[in-house]
């Protein structure tokens, strides 16, 4: 379910290529971008989603944990959705307001969606860089260490975590952290071999500018075309796992709520009559994920212009 | 390439034995036991307990215990959640399960999912592109735990089509909805990248020479087209077989076909310690098989890879 | 041996002819006369897989079902719950009530044919009590009160120390260390039923398994298949085979409810739970087959009572103004909805003999005791100004978390109080509300024999359930009176006014078991308080 990783090195190598032909790849990228319908619109609907995760709160008209005792358990099929009583998502299974409750679970996803693959690129990234730039033994133990944590069943280890240690957001970005780093690491070791033989690296070399210096002055800015992309692509992945951890419910804790709890919730109560339940939370969940990708794959093609 | 394979077993050793240790470091460092229970037990049974299961000894020892009992005799021990039987018993029955139902979700995803792929390629732009990119998509964002209660409801209770659970012994009956759960958003990643790797392919100078000489398309996919199309799908099927082991929780879950992942959640959540600890190796041991797999696989198809 | 020879013969022709009566499909219930169906199964939905059903180690509920149909103990229950023989016919009770003396039926036979006799009772209660099975249950042979029980689980004494002697093949006699007035009603429970000891031995832990197993009761294991299906079939050589009319009995692991309902309504199952809020709906679709009837557990929240507890939870009127903040109606009948019936003493309200007491606040509506919650906050010092937040622990569930939401939020509306949720794994839960590293903690407690004591005797100081480590003298000395007492109500009112009054815990509930039963499914125990049910006892009518 991690993005393909092959795909997004070919970013890596038209990068270079775009700098030894001395042309603005960023502005290159943009035009290119921009001329991609289905990523434009995407781009939009993420803006959208994201302001409804801000400042949805502000529409909403009941507190996300307010319970309507008359509207739940047995009569939350009375909770239809209903512009008149304010519950426009209408109530879930507690008698309490769907919307509010959507717009606090999108903020969450897609908070555990972005801080996860920021984690993982800043970690993959350095580490990566940090590999490559040095070769040799480094290089080689570096990367066994990946190839170790790599074999590990880590979605078993995850729930293991959660399991025992208690469930908690710090723990869900701990163990989707652990391991949505390490193919960030490969791609940026990889990309990092090519770059450290181009001649301002050895310039940089020559005059005596520390290793610790070239990897983050030098390497890393030439790697972030290929970590936008990835980042990109990782954040569906990892609001997809959240939703997967949420459905054996280890996911967060009540009052608060995700997505992929909602959508788990309203999934149980699916032939109980009260489908927008489970209605709701999917639409946000899938638009939220095909913008994902379509922003993605918008920027992969933006910044590797080999047509696809 | 024996060297390469020998270098990946060698490593693989470690990996399991970091594995053990740290799961076993895990459970130690959990609250709760595995015999704890809604009437707290008297402290001469827990004691009985704890001394049958060899919990009384220091830690350290624990755990040589447990990796001399795995390494000289295949013992994982016996299951303290399950009084009548051993890891071994639990593994043997839940493995196979899930190793049916992984390997034809696997089949069926990894066929499909490069049919699929190779035609929207090729009908790039048609209704065939559009709806095959429609139907990868879709199915990639769908929960299958949202997609499995749908097929039950649909194929069991309005339907009457299928038996709405269990294994059965592995009917084909049995089989279907489990394999569509498991399988359909695999399906649709290998489609997604078979399609992007075709069309990349068909795009590169060989081809187009290929097509200028005027051979038959047909000829070109097959000979020229396939092996560079099937290499990106190659290394994202390794990881492809472990996640369906790891879905396994939730098909079992949903269609009582008791494979290792209901095992793997009971056991986490009653802390069947040594239950956890042989599922977890022999996930992990699988992982390890599979990437080696992918990478011979590989070299195999590609000789410019040297291993 | 010959005896049983002729035995033999005689069941096998009752069961030819029973056979062909049931093929015809006009066979007709024995007692009743209902038709009965020609296909006689019952399948029903178990949620997971039962961690044992030898009867020495077995320790949950489904485990036990399965027991009670493979095995049969001294004394069986009836549909009401009354005791009615088993394998023994009738027992004596010594004039100082501490002797009991069982009288075994000489019919009773073995899976393979072996007589059951009082020496495989005494032999499966040492096993049950012996430190090398290390039973999790082997307790319940202490609370049976069993002469030397403890010292043997300990490893004290060896096992044939245990109070329990075979006088001849059909004559048990048990000693116990102190009059129980209810132990007979306790060899109803599977940890008493008999093994046998030849297949024990030979098999060791595996003697459980299909191909291994000799067991005594109605029905014989045919197949098991862990986490998917357990199968029992009839066993021809049990004493009473002629009135079994269930042929096959089927237990599925269905770990989601629904999908476990959606197989229901698609005819899988005779038998599942209804999932929590779904009872009116069903019932209402389907009346004759959505079925609530009560069962022998109370739901409540125990208030951690030591000083590692919240401060503000030692005041009693805090305890109180907590306790009638919640409406239990809501709880009742729009959460759960399925029969359960509110609680105000602990004590389940169907206990047999006991006699609900009057408690202050159960009488006013829930105005009143919302007005009456908001003065004795105000008492304790809390309002508007000076919000209290406490801590709610519950394990994970999900109708413990939609108790606990409305719970937290009818705090929060009437009483301003904030509520901070803590969703626990069953084992890490114990482990915290047993170190008593919480403030309130979600519980239940279902009953083990049908008395008030088996509910109220957690109150006690020195209780090892005692998770709210309440200290009440007067509670202690009013429960020990009752064990001895011909009249115990009087006690037991006492103390449920006491705890109505201290609040160390809150009742929410007395549980209902709410059950989807198919239609042509009849002889359902709705009356068996402790839902204990013998597959032999059911039998489908033809439709």
């Amino acid at each position: 379910m991690l993005p393909d990783t092959s795909a997004i090195e070919s970013v890596g190598d038209s990068i270079h290529l775009a700098e030894v032909q001395g042309r603005s790849l960023w502005a290159d990228a943009r035009t290119r971008f921009m001329r991609n319908k289905a990523a434009v619109v995407s781009l939009v609907v993420l803006a959208l989603i994201g302001a409804f995760a801000l400042f949805g709160q502000f529409i909403a008209q009941h507190e996300r944990d307010f319970v309507n005792f008359s509207l739940m358990g047995a009569n939350a099929y009375k909770g239809v959705p209903s512009i008149e009583t304010g519950h426009y998502f209408g109530t879930d299974s507690s008698g309490r307001d769907l919307f509010a409750r959507v717009v606090q679970g999108t903020g969450i996803s897609l908070m555990v969606g972005i801080v996860g693959s920021l984690v993982a690129v800043v970690v993959g990234t350095l580490y990566g860089a940090t590999a490559g730039y040095y070769g040799g033994r480094i290089d080689n133990i570096m990367m066994r260490i990946v190839d170790v944590l790599m074999s590990i069943p880590f979605m078993f280890v995850l729930i293991l975590m959660l399991v025992i240690f208690g469930r908690s957001i710090f723990m869900l970005f701990l163990g989707i952290g652990l391991i949505s780093w390490l193919d960030m690491a490969r791609i940026a070791r990889g990309q990092t071999l090519t770059i450290k033989n181009k001649e301002f690296v050895e310039v940089a070399h020559a005059i005596g500018v520390s290793p610790m210096r070239i990897v983050l002055r030098h390497i890393i800015p030439n790697l972030l075309g290929i970590v936008i992309v990835y980042a990109t692509l990782l954040v569906p992945t990892l609001i997809i796992y959240e939703s997967f951890i949420s459905f054996l419910g280890l996911g967060v804790q009540e009052p608060n709520t995700s997505l992929g709890a909602l959508i788990s919730e309203g999934a149980a109560n699916m032939s109980y009559g009260v489908l927008w339940q489970l209605f709701f939370p999917l639409l946000f969940f899938v638009l939220t994920i095909f913008a994902f990708f379509f922003v993605g794959d918008g920027l992969r093609d933006a910044f590797d212009p080999k047509d696809r | 390439m024996i060297s390469f394979i020998v270098r990946r077993l060698a490593v693989a050793i470690p990996t399991l034995l970091i594995l053990v240790i740290l799961s076993f470091v895990l459970m130690y460092a959990a609250p709760g036991g595995p015999f704890n229970s809604e009437r707290p037990l008297p402290p001469e049974v827990l004691a009985n307990i704890e001394a049958k299961y060899g919990l009384d000894q220091p830690f350290w020892k624990q755990i040589v215990n447990y990796v001399s009992g795995v390494v000289t005799s295949f013992d994982f021990g016996p299951s303290f959640q399950y009084k009548s039987q051993s890891v071994n018993d639990v593994i043997a029955q839940g493995f196979p399960v899930t190793l049916t139902y992984g390997f034809w979700s696997f089949a069926l995803a990894a066929i499909v999912g490069v049919s699929l792929g190779i035609a929207a390629a090729l009908k790039q732009n048609t209704w065939l592109d559009y709806l095959a990119v429609g139907f990868t998509v879709g199915a990639q964002v769908l929960p299958n735990f949202v997609m499995a209660p749908i097929l039950v409801l649909v194929f069991t209770l309005w339907l009457g089509w299928l038996p709405g659970g269990g294994w059965n012994g592995g009917a084909w009956q049995n089989l279907i909805m489990p394999v569509i759960a498991l399988s359909t958003s695999y399906m649709a990643s290998i489609a997604r990248i078979t399609r992007s790797s075709m069309l990349e392919t068909l795009n590169a100078n060989f081809i187009r020479t290929a097509r200028a000489k005027g051979l038959p398309m047909r000829r070109i996919i097959w000979t020229h087209a396939f092996k560079p199309t099937i290499l990106p799908v190659l290394s994202y099927l390794g990881p492809t077989f472990v996640f369906m082991i790891t879905g396994s929780v939730v098909i079992d879950i949903f269609f009582s076909t008791g494979g290792i992942g209901q095992f793997f959640v009971n056991s986490a959540f009653s802390r069947d310690y040594s239950v956890i600890m042989g599922i977890t190796i022999l996930v992990g041991a699988l992982t390890i098989l599979f990437n080696l797999l992918v990478d011979i696989l590989y070299a195999w198809i590609d000789p410019k890879i040297r291993l | 041996m010959k005896m049983t020879t002729t035995l033999k013969a005689t069941t096998a022709i009752m069961l030819l002819t029973a056979g062909a009566a049931y093929a015809d499909g006009h066979a007709t219930h024995p007692e009743t006369g209902e038709a009965l169906a020609s296909e006689q199964t019952f399948v029903y939905r178990v949620g997971d897989e039962s961690p044992s059903f030898d009867p020495g180690l077995v320790e949950d509920v489904d485990g036990s079902k399965i027991v009670r149909d493979l095995f049969e103990g001294l004394m069986n229950q009836d549909a009401d719950g009354n005791l009615v023989p088993g394998v023994a016919t009738d027992f004596t009770v010594s004039d100082d009530g501490m002797t009991y003396t069982f009288n075994l039926r000489d019919n009773a036979m073995w899976s393979n044919g072996d007589p059951v006799t009082a020496g495989d009772f005494v032999y499966a209660w040492r096993r049950a009590s012996s430190p090398e099975l290390a039973s999790p249950y082997s307790w319940y042979m202490e609370l049976m009160s069993i002469e030397n029980g403890a010292a043997v689980i300990a490893g004290d004494m060896p096992t044939e120390e245990l109070g329990v002697t075979a006088i001849d093949d059909t004559t048990l006699e048990v000693r116990l260390s102190q009059p129980l007035p209810y132990f007979a009603q306790m060899v109803v429970h599977g940890t008493t039923f008999p093994v046998h000891q030849a297949t024990v031995e030979e098999h060791g832990s595996e003697w459980t398994r299909p191909e291994n197993i000799v067991s005594n009761g109605a029905y014989v294991l045919s197949e098991h298949v862990p986490q998917e299906r357990l199968v029992r079939v009839r066993n021809e050589n049990y004493w009473d085979n002629e009135n079994t009319i269930i042929e096959e009995v089927t237990a599925l692991v269905i770990t989601d409810e629904n999908t476990a309902l959606t197989r229901y309504l698609a005819g899988e199952l005779d038998k599942t739970q209804v999932p929590a809020g779904q009872f009116p709906r069903l019932s209402a679709e389907y009346p004759e087959q959505a079925v609530s009837v009560p069962e022998a557990c109370s739901y409540y929240y125990t208030i951690n009572m030591t000083e590692t507890g919240n401060p503000a939870l030692q005041d009693q009127n805090v305890r109180q103004a907590l306790s009638m903040a919640i409406d239990r109606d809501v709880i009742a009948e729009a959460v759960l909805a399925g029969g359960q019936k509110p609680a105000y003493t602990f004590t389940h309200w169907s206990t047999a003999g006991f006699e609900t007491p009057d408690i202050g606040y159960a009488n006013m509506t829930q105005e009143e005791r919302n007005a009456q919650a908001v003065e004795l906050m105000a008492a304790a010092g809390y309002g508007a100004d000076n919000p209290l937040s406490i801590d709610l622990i519950y394990n994970t569930s999900e109708s413990h978390k939609s108790v606990a939401i409305a719970i937290s939020q009818m705090w929060k509306q009437t009483l301003g109080v904030e509520t901070e949720l803590g969703n626990q794994e069953w084992q890490t839960f114990l482990e915290t509300r047993g170190n008593q590293d919480y403030e309130i903690a979600r519980a239940g407690w279902c009953a083990d024999y049908n008395e008030a004591s088996t509910f109220l005797d957690l109150m006690q100081s020195d209780s090892g359930y005692n998770d709210a480590k309440y200290m009440n003298e007067r509670v202690d000395e009013l429960l020990a009176e009752a064990k001895t007492s011909d009249n115990p109500q009087a006690a037991y009112t006492e103390v449920e006014q006491i705890i109505a009054e201290e609040m160390p815990i809150i009742p929410i509930y007395h549980y209902a078991a709410v059950d989807m039963i198919a239609e042509d499914l009849e002889g359902w125990p709705y009356n068996n308080f402790q839902q204990n049910i013998y597959s032999k006892d059911l039998f489908k009518i033809a439709e």
